[in-house]
């Protein structure tokens, strides 16, 4: 439900220094973590993991067999959280949705042709419509970069507005493709316009386009989500996707986001990774704290 | 999801300032029990046969005794610098001066790690701020002149330059190696000697650096430093073989030395107080702007003379601007120095926390609003939390004088030119800031506002290759830059 009646006029979304976004950005990883702190953000960011496979060749069995490793990260560590969810093409969504059960872990599908979203409005809604009823709790949408960047505000506005309403109780996740959109003022402009159009999730990137997330583009947007909160009271959530596969990268961007919208976002609720080789980087340091040695990759099993 | 009434909003940001210690290792770094004074390339013990404590700010312990020197000493120190500009150093050809300036540069640079711990330790600033601030710079401004020592003739085209011949040089107590490299290293690049003293509650790093200048090699004699209070710097000042007085401290100081001076023919640069004044337009990148303004007021716990000590927010995000500042204090860590992840470390000294506090009353009795953050402040130790006051006048002490301390006053303006005569409106004129996205105000506002360094969308920036200096009473003359070399020789 869209929280606010008034919309705002889009071309007086804030600008953004880049000189400072990126000082500011930086300055996030002088933080230096320890201890339970390390080892309370290493959990944390395990889980808030979507755990991914968005490939042409993805089969059932592959997703099968992601689907377990999403409910048993690494036996040989007791006590480990699961992923948030596993992020999967629409017509996977019926083989994850049952491989998971009732493990709690939600299955989130991209729609909306991704990644390109080049396709007509009512074939984006019935890829979404597809992916929900074959029990998707989340939709992962594309914007459509070519529209925003013709200066086609209201075109994107309603087509996400639309995508939300094809949805129905499942929750949207609104990727804006960073990578292409190159400067971050049209970052903000386009969470912006994602937010009030009824985005649950703004989200980074698709992982297809390089470059995915940084750390001062998430910066834009937790930003715009904090604004947005003041301004509306309706809390929105963040997921950047794309190029973080470390550990110490993970923990970096838990600190900008708890130095930036606080407590109430540090759980999988408001926060993901999109990610899938992060996992393994991260359960690889938590066995390093645990037995003191780092282990090898071969350890940790890929899928 | 209930939509809750605005103004009831507050994000949370408790566990962001509590992150498990990340200490930095003392032993990483060597006090001695006792220092003397730097005399003639040489350690020697004071005449005067005292010596004085030097205490961390942040743990009220003693690091080391600190010799304290007369008159008898300086003027030992003062016919020692004579000396080695007679006899060595104005002879040297400035190539060879060059390459000691630049064995300098380097060797701060290898000891880096422990002259940061040393100034953390003396001084009370986080150690993130010694380490990426205070030290790296201090090294490059000794590359950057060294550079320059042979290049005068570049400097100064179709003239020739000749030394000034000895420089007594003061510095304070905010940046204590940085303020010793900022002095010394053009100084020495134009072929002058120097007497140098510390601040008496930070002298550790000067005299790690005299350590470093004895293995240098520099011949004896051209860099002396001596410490002491008050009565060795008067000393200094009113030694007749001086040429040149180069001070940086307070406007009162300040004032005492020009007329001290006042009838003699020594030179003087003075870098002294400010009360900067950061201006946000309504078109600013706010995010950006906010984080500017924490930066310009909460830099080394405020002990800063070009701080941005003085908000002025345009009417119309006045509101915003101020809760993005509020939210954004909530997050600054303040506790031991020592900690990597400290933003706002101890007070320089407890002389220093009272006037603050003194300040921090005075505000409260005018009637502006005060808010700190809630963090809480470790027993032992000088601190004071970051504080913002709002509902501020013109007309208040606390948007007036210098505080020297992470106290800011916000207040707020309609239009260009009310801002720009608030801004000016002031005894000081040492620095100030302006935010906004367009070029045009950018470029009307800095031709206006009288002060020696301006920065836009940005704060608190330095490089060696920048001037640094104040207007009206923020005092005279360049220190750093092409600038810099002027106040350090004769044109000819």
């Amino acid at each position: 439900m869209i929280a606010t009646k008034t919309i705002p006029d889009f071309s007086l979304s804030p600008h953004i220094d880049q000189v400072g976004i990126e000082e500011r950005a930086s300055r996030f990883t002088k933080r230096s973590i320890k201890n339970e702190t390390k080892l309370h953000g290493l959990m944390l960011a395990l889980n808030m993991i979507d755990l991914t496979t968005l490939e042409g060749k993805d089969t059932e069995g592959k997703v099968k067999q992601l689907c377990y490793k999403a409910q048993h990260l690494h036996d040989a560590y007791p006590g480990l959280p699961t992923v948030a969810a596993i992020c999967v093409y629409p017509s996977m969504v019926k083989t994850a949705k049952a491989a998971l059960g009732n493990s709690g872990i939600k299955v989130a599908s991209v729609a909306t042709a991704f990644p390109s979203g080049q396709a007509p409005r009512d074939i984006k809604i019935r890829d979404t419509k597809y992916a929900v009823q074959n029990g998707a709790d989340e939709v992962d949408m594309v914007i459509s970069r070519g529209k925003f960047l013709e200066g086609e505000y209201n075109f994107v506005f309603d087509e996400i507005a639309a995508i939300k309403e094809a949805c129905g109780e499942a929750r949207l996740k609104v990727i804006l493709e960073t990578g292409e959109l190159v400067t971050y003022d049209k970052v903000r402009k386009a969470s912006d316009i994602a937010m009030y159009a009824g985005a649950d999730f703004i989200k980074t990137s698709t992982g297809k386009i390089s470059p995915a997330a940084t750390m001062p583009v998430t910066l834009v947007m937790l930003e715009a989500i904090r604004d947005f909160y003041y301004k509306t009271g309706k809390k929105i959530a963040m997921k950047p996707a794309g190029g973080i596969s470390k550990s110490k990268l993970a923990l970096h961007y838990l600190v900008m986001l708890n130095e930036t919208l606080g407590e109430g976002w540090m759980n999988n609720e408001w926060f993901r990774f999109g990610a899938s080789s992060l996992a393994n980087d991260i359960l690889m340091q938590l066995m390093k704290q645990k037995t003191g040695v780092y282990q090898s990759a071969n350890y940790f099993s890929i899928d | 999801m209930a939509t809750k009434k605005n103004n009831t909003i507050k994000l949370k940001f408790d566990s962001a300032r509590n992150l498990a210690p990340a200490p930095e290792s003392k032993s990483a770094a060597k006090i001695d029990q006792q220092y003397d004074l730097f005399i003639n390339g040489k350690f020697e013990k004071p005449q005067s046969k005292k010596y004085f404590a030097t205490i961390n700010p942040a743990t009220e312990e003693k690091l080391s005794m600190i010799a304290e020197a007369n008159t008898a000493d300086v003027n030992k120190a003062v016919v020692a610098a004579r000396t080695a500009y007679d006899k060595t150093w104005k002879k040297m050809p400035p190539a060879e001066r060059a390459k000691y300036i630049y064995r300098i540069a380097r060797m701060i640079q290898e000891r880096a790690r422990e002259f940061a711990i040393i100034e953390t330790l003396d001084g009370g600033k986080p150690i993130r701020e010694s380490r990426d601030f205070d030290v790296p710079t201090a090294a490059n401004h000794f590359f950057y002149y060294a550079g320059w020592a042979d290049k005068l003739e570049y400097a100064f085209p179709n003239r020739r330059t000749e030394p000034l011949g000895v420089a007594g040089q003061i510095i304070p107590w905010n940046f204590p190696l940085l303020m010793a490299a900022w002095k010394i290293a053009p100084a020495l690049a134009c072929g002058n000697t120097v007497v140098l003293k510390p601040a008496e509650n930070t002298s550790l790093t000067a005299l790690k650096l005299a350590e470093i200048i004895q293995e240098a090699d520099l011949p004896p004699g051209v860099v002396n430093i001596i410490t002491g209070a008050g009565a060795t710097g008067a000393a200094i000042v009113n030694h007749a073989d001086i040429n040149k007085i180069a001070f940086t401290g307070s406007t009162e100081v300040g004032k005492i030395i020009q007329r001290a001076i006042a009838g003699t023919n020594k030179k003087a640069t003075l870098e002294l107080g400010g009360k900067a004044a950061n201006i946000i337009f309504d078109d600013a990148p706010l995010d950006q702007a906010v984080e500017g303004v924490i930066n310009g007021i909460f830099f080394n716990q405020g002990h800063v003379c070009c701080a941005g000590s003085r908000l002025y927010v345009q009417e119309s995000v006045f509101a915003t601007v101020v809760r993005k500042l509020k939210d954004r204090l909530e997050t600054m860590i303040l506790g031991d120095p020592m900690d990597k992840n400290t933003d706002i470390g101890a007070i320089n000294s407890k002389a220093q926390l009272d006037i603050i506090n003194k300040y921090i009353k005075i505000g409260q009795q005018e009637g502006a609003e005060m808010y700190q953050s809630s963090c809480t402040i470790p027993k032992k130790g000088f601190y004071c939390r970051p504080t913002i006051f709002t509902n501020v006048a013109q007309s208040n002490r606390i948007a007036q004088e210098e505080i020297f301390g992470p106290v800011l006053a916000i207040q707020s303006f309609r239009t260009d030119d009310e801002v720009i005569e608030k801004a000016n409106n002031t005894p000081y004129g040492l620095s100030a800031g302006v935010w906004t996205d367009k070029g045009s105000k950018i470029f009307n506002l800095t031709s206006k506002l009288r002060a020696g360094v301006i920065w836009a969308n940005t704060f608190n920036k330095f490089d060696p290759t920048s001037p640094f200096g104040g207007y009206k009473e923020s005092g005279y003359g360049r220190e750093g830059g092409l600038h810099g070399l002027n106040a350090y020789v004769n044109i000819i």
